[in-house]
């Protein structure tokens, strides 16, 4: 069986987020990770491969400097890891991305694809189903669970009030929650495989299957970017340090003001 | 075909078990104002089986035409179907801006009818209006800007940034829309709208999945973007038995409890009553933050509350950076002490 496991890299934005003096976010200063919910992708492709056997084979797109994610992931047990990576692809939407990725998977066999549902940079969980579209496979979003069976498999899909067990012939494409499991840690061996016995396979624009041109990067992307500004945030109010008795009257006092009570 | 032949604002009429989710009235209410800005009408999109009963209330809502698709294979949301008939109505109806709901259903649906039928989707908008793109005309080429253009606002990087976005080459302008934050109309009793049934034809094939089962999981809560009072924890609360009193200070307030992702992480509460990025936009009068640090992402959920309280025992954390009244202090001791005085001055009067 063979799983292809799409990640992203992505700024830390958990904890250690970093400002400028100005208020604007200061990137260069947050370390750049493994999308979680592509993490939790990763760890159940390689549990389906501990369980069933299989070949996992990770795919990024983005600047050179995402070759760390992929070292990662075959640190964590990853087959095989292709980066995409091109001037042209550039500025690319959600449909020119998986307009590309597609491009790129097309060269693969796989008979399971697992994206993450979202990255945290973006936070727009459309990659995942479009990649799907592009490719003519069904899509099961949001999983909790993913099981094989024979040529199947069977995902425990979430919904706001409820789940549904979906069972989906494959080839298919699931997109994983982060509450999906704990991902594993890197081996000490395998970091040393990762980067010194395994090979990252570099992929540009030419390497893309079945893709125009007129679909890739900025000039393929359908939206624009308008305007892009940080958000004022709400201001800090006052801040006390009190005891339970002062802060209960403090709060009471607040509320009474507010005409809350 | 030109752009110009799209017309009208339309929007994805979600139910589940064959009730409209209140997203749909929500979408209607912003669809009416893009509208009376294009002057042209808002169409309901309904799909389902047997679902001919909820056109009315979608008229009262505001809705001028409702397009219904009613299929035995719409019966259940499944990705394909869905999909198939949404994009199907679009091929053949031609709408200029097309709205979905940000929801599970809707973060799904959309990005696959938005391939399909090869259009941009900006996702989890939170403002949207009619305007020009690029909004200032580039010198010399004044002639180039457009005009009634559908400008779509999203938070992005965890709520840091804010992002306007157009779609201006390509047909209809898609938006996935924030539950919660668009308005809806009070409903208009006894209006009707025109009604266009339509079927597209379903053909099984590859990617119709099948649904095994389906649990659901027990509504015990209130829904908490409707709430004027929300208690809300997060990790410092410690336990699943720590909301407790959190439930006690809600119920003498009149209000529900609420929480961060750690604590539906934890297995604390449930996942729908999760405040933040990942979860829910709240807005109440009133918002507790009780032992929650106070992640952007929770930030981006809450910030909008009209008064924020925030307790918790680390002075430096980021939640008293968006908290009107800020409390460093042991959540354990105030929150049980701050209930009894409630209790007390309720007893008062």
């Amino acid at each position: 069986m063979k799983i292809v496991v799409c990640i992203k890299q992505v700024p830390d934005t958990k904890g250690g987020v970093k400002f400028n003096p100005d208020g604007t976010l200061d990137r260069a200063a947050m370390l750049a990770i493994m999308n979680p919910d592509d993490k939790a992708g990763l760890e159940a492709a390689l549990r389906i491969k501990e369980e069933c056997g299989a070949e996992v084979t990770v795919i990024t797109m983005g600047l050179p400097k995402a070759d760390d994610v992929l070292r990662e992931a075959m640190a964590m047990g990853a087959d095989n890891a292709i980066l995409v990576t091109d001037r042209v692809l550039g500025g690319a939407d959600t449909w020119a991305t998986s307009t590309t990725i597609a491009g790129a998977i097309r060269n693969i066999d796989y008979d399971l694809i697992i994206t993450g549902r979202q990255a945290i940079d973006g936070d727009t969980a459309q990659v995942g189903p479009q990649i799907a579209e592009h490719l003519g496979v069904p899509v099961i979003s949001y999983a909790e669970d993913i099981k094989v069976e024979g040529d199947s498999v069977i995902v425990k899909r979430q919904y706001e009030d409820r789940y549904h067990e979906i069972k989906a012939q494959m080839p298919c494409l699931v997109t994983a929650l982060s509450e999906l499991n704990v991902p594993r840690y890197m081996t000490p061996g395998g970091i040393f495989d990762a980067y010194d016995e395994k090979v990252v396979t570099v992929w540009g624009r030419n390497d893309l299957k079945d893709v125009d041109d007129s679909d890739l990067g900025l000039k393929g992307s359908p939206t624009k970017i308008a305007k892009a500004s940080d958000k004022v945030r709400k201001g800090a109010g006052e801040k006390v340090a009190l005891d339970a008795s002062e802060a209960v009257e403090y709060i009471m006092g607040k509320l009474k003001e507010r005409h809350v009570i | 075909m030109g752009l110009e032949q799209y017309k009208g604002v339309y929007i994805y009429a979600q139910q589940v078990d064959n009730e409209l989710s209140s997203i749909a009235f929500e979408l209607i209410g912003k669809a009416k104002e893009l509208a009376k800005d294009l002057d042209t009408d808002v169409t309901a999109v309904l799909l389902g089986h047997n679902v001919s009963g909820l056109v009315d209330s979608l008229a009262e809502y505001g809705a001028d035409k409702v397009i219904v698709v009613d299929d035995p294979e719409l019966e259940t949301y499944r990705t394909e179907p869905y999909a198939h008939a949404l994009s199907s109505v679009i091929n053949e109806y031609k709408p200029d801006i097309m709205l979905v709901g940000a929801t599970a259903i809707g973060r799904d649906l959309g990005p696959t009818v938005s391939a399909r039928v090869k259009t941009g989707l900006t996702a989890d908008c939170t403002v949207l209006e009619i305007g020009d793109f690029p909004i200032n005309p580039v010198p010399g080429k004044e002639d180039e800007q457009k005009h009634n253009q559908l400008l779509m606002t999203r938070p992005a990087f965890g709520g840091n940034t804010i992002a306007t976005i157009a779609c201006p080459d390509n047909r209809p302008q898609m938006a996935t829309v924030r539950p919660g934050v668009m308005q809806k109309i009070d409903p208009i009793k006894g209006a009707k709208a025109e009604v266009i049934n339509y079927n597209p034809g379903f053909v099984k094939n590859n990617k119709y999945v099948e649904i095994l089962n389906i649990i659901k999981q027990a509504k015990t809560t209130e829904n908490i973007m409707d709430a004027q009072i929300l208690v809300s924890g997060g990790r410092g609360v410690g336990s699943a038995e720590g909301f407790e009193m959190l439930k006690e200070l809600a119920a003498v307030l009149g209000g529900t409890v609420s929480c961060s992702r750690a604590v539906v992480e934890n297995g604390w509460l449930p996942v729908d009553l999760q405040v933040g990025q990942t979860g829910k936009t709240v807005r109440p009068n009133l918002y507790f933050a009780i032992g929650i640090s106070g992640a952007i992402q929770h930030v981006a959920g809450m910030e909008e509350s009209d008064i924020v309280i925030a307790i918790n025992k680390d002075e430096d954390a980021p939640i008293f950076d968006v908290a009107d009244y800020g409390i460093v202090g042991d959540l354990n001791k105030v929150v049980p002490a701050l209930t009894a005085a409630l209790k007390a001055d309720l007893a008062a009067k």
